[in-house]
């Protein structure tokens, strides 16, 4: 083996340093091997939405709206919101796990572009928010989801969703570095998550709460990101929703997106 | 001078802070490694070994002290250090999800290589570590001297001219810990220097040049192996009576001959003897009186003191020789403490 070794260990010529759009491009396609290693991390992604839409549409649709088919062209939307919200965790589950597991160290020893790694799990994401998505608006379909919006309206709206998800992704990331393990991050998200999809405008209209509640619903961000969606999916876009939302977006990165490379970089 | 080093470290020092106390994990450490040499930090679980290596490969930033890889400051100019240096151990992972395979593949990506020059690269690699069949398999699915391979592979990738290995035979069965150290060999007899943290004796003796016995963060000796054996006494006696029954009158038998306190390790057939200066003469007296007293003594010999002896004699405490990974305790561990294995 002594010689094969030598042969192989030796390195004739080095490679030229490589660029940050494909170290990140890399990261990318880890993150697919992943899904494609471990789907069963796709579950959640597949089950809660259906889940969720089954329930809400016949438990509550009729009292709700009148009739289920009235109710899901007002649920699906906030469905779609609340699916992709939850599966931003995973960003922060995942990245944490790395640390645990000491594969982000390794990445961190290498001579590449220092973001890399977390921008490519990002990229990675998106296939998790497009098969969420799809699923999700499928079953819409399914069940009488007749967006007025079309199907540019309804891809606006994704796109929209998606941006969001983006940038809020950084928040679970600065989680995901900072707590001891996997589970911890998942327990947390959810914590936080929870109210604020449920004390928002997913699922009902706020018209009746207490003020005090429909106060909070009002500066709720999940509340505008499903109000912009909504209105991109019906054909009756809200302009300052969805510049509410954008700006919102700008916001979340400009500020935890340093924080969280600041953290990532001088991490112990 | 400082030219022919490839690891220079002053006064390192890192401190860690949890909420109640501040462990001094490393607390002044100087180091001098020439290049193309073996050099082995030698010390228990806890010692302080992990964090040094953490500091040199950039992961740890010192809170004091200076360290330079190849000339290049570790904190400084911590891309040029990335570059020429490979790093192994239960920190520095591959992603066990993944294929054997994907995983150097990956790298080799990272690393700068075109897609079809890292498949040749990687194919080398799977075949000189003898993991050609069982590449496309997830990491997970490996046995643990596999695993240790192809995380030393993972190091390999682009030929580093300095290589820190962290523990590397920890756990392993003989057979794979003769495979790492044959590979060891291999690396430095082709230029490369290595940097080895390692808590088995015997592995510092068989490939460091040099050693470094580290305890509660400060080096408490360094040298050769057999200058660290010198320091300690001239010589041992070490047999193994046949009998369990035997063993303390045996010792008792060896303390008159030779006039010299003897120790105990967990062997309960074997005892052992520092000879003292006066003693050297006594000690061919020794067999002949236990024959005598009916002890039977199947091995016998005479050599220097064995490097447990050495840490004994600098720690007052015996080197704990068979700890596992996972007893770690201390701030080395803190970052182990979730990997599972």
């Amino acid at each position: 083996m002594t010689t094969t070794l030598r042969d192989a260990v030796a390195l004739s010529e080095r490679p030229a340093r490589p660029s940050p759009v494909s170290t990140t491009l890399t990261f990318g396609w880890r993150a697919l091997l992943k899904i494609k290693h471990v789907p069963e991390q796709l579950f959640d992604v597949l089950v809660s939405p259906i889940i969720f839409t089954l329930m809400f549409t016949y438990l509550f649709g009729g009292a709700l709206a009148g009739s289920t088919q009235a109710y899901i062209q007002f649920l699906l939307p906030g469905i779609l919101v609340q699916t992709i919200l939850f599966v931003t965790i995973y960003t922060g589950y995942t990245l944490n796990t790395d640390i645990s597991k000491g594969v982000f160290d390794r990445f961190r020893s290498l001579p590449i572009w220092r973001p890399s790694p977390v921008v490519g799990a990002l990229l990675g994401d998106t296939v998790r928010y497009t098969i969420a998505s799809v699923i999700t608006i499928t079953l819409g379909l399914i069940l009488g989801f007749r967006p007025d919006g079309g199907v540019l309206g309804v891809l606006l709206g994704v796109l929209l969703l998606l941006v969001f998800a983006f940038a809020l992704s950084w928040t679970f990331i600065i989680l995901g570095l900072l707590v001891r393990s996997p589970n911890a991050v998942m327990g947390i998200s959810m914590m936080v998550l929870m109210p604020l999809t449920f004390a928002s405008n997913v699922f009902v209209d706020p018209a009746t709460m207490p003020s005090g509640l429909r106060a909070f619903v009002g500066v709720n961000p999940v509340s505008h990101l499903v109000t912009a969606v909504r209105g991109l999916m019906a054909g009756r876009p809200d302009a300052a929703e969805i510049v509410w939302v954008l700006i919102a977006s700008v916001v979340l990165t400009a500020v935890l997106g340093p924080i969280a490379m600041r953290i990532y970089r001088t991490r112990t | 001078m400082s030219d022919s080093l490839a690891v220079e470290a002053r006064g390192l020092v890192k401190h860690f802070t949890s909420r109640k106390s501040v462990t001094k994990a490393v607390d002044g450490i100087d180091l001098s490694i020439t290049e193309g040499s073996v050099f082995g930090l030698l010390g228990p679980n806890g010692a302080g070994k992990t964090t040094v290596v953490r500091m040199l490969a950039t992961l740890l930033r010192p809170d004091a002290g200076t360290a330079s890889v190849l000339g290049h400051d570790v904190v400084r100019d911590a891309d040029a250090v990335r570059s020429a240096v490979g790093l192994t151990g239960q920190y520095a992972s591959v992603d066990e999800d993944l294929t054997g395979t994907e995983n150097l593949l990956m790298l080799a990506r990272l690393y700068g290589f075109t897609p079809a020059a890292a498949k040749r690269r990687v194919q080398g690699l799977l075949e000189a570590f003898d993991l050609a069949d069982a590449g496309s398999r997830q990491v997970k699915t490996f046995s643990g001297g596999m695993r240790r391979r192809i995380d030393l592979a993972a190091s390999l990738v682009l030929s580093p001219r300095v290589l820190f290995l962290d523990e590397p035979t920890t756990g392993l069965d003989p057979r794979s810990r003769n495979q790492v150290w044959d590979i060891v060999r291999v690396l430095v007899d082709d230029g490369a220097t290595v940097l080895l943290t390692t808590q088995y004796l015997d592995e510092a003796d068989q490939l460091a040049d040099r050693i470094a016995v580290i305890d509660h963060g400060r080096t408490i000796a360094e040298g050769t192996a057999s200058e660290l054996k010198r320091s300690v006494g001239e010589g041992a006696v070490h047999l193994r009576v046949a009998e369990v029954g035997d063993r303390a009158r045996a010792a008792e038998i060896t303390e008159r001959v030779l006039g010299a306190e003897v120790t105990f390790d967990s062997d309960p057939h074997a005892i052992a003897a520092r000879v003292p200066d006066e003693g050297a003469d006594a000690v061919p007296r020794l067999l002949p009186a236990l024959a005598e007293a009916g002890i039977s003594v199947p091995e016998f010999s005479l050599g220097q003191p064995s490097l447990d002896e050495v840490f004994l004699a600098l720690t007052g405490q015996p080197l704990p020789d068979d700890a596992e990974p996972g007893e770690a305790t201390s701030s080395e561990a803190r970052e182990s403490t979730e990997v599972s294995r």
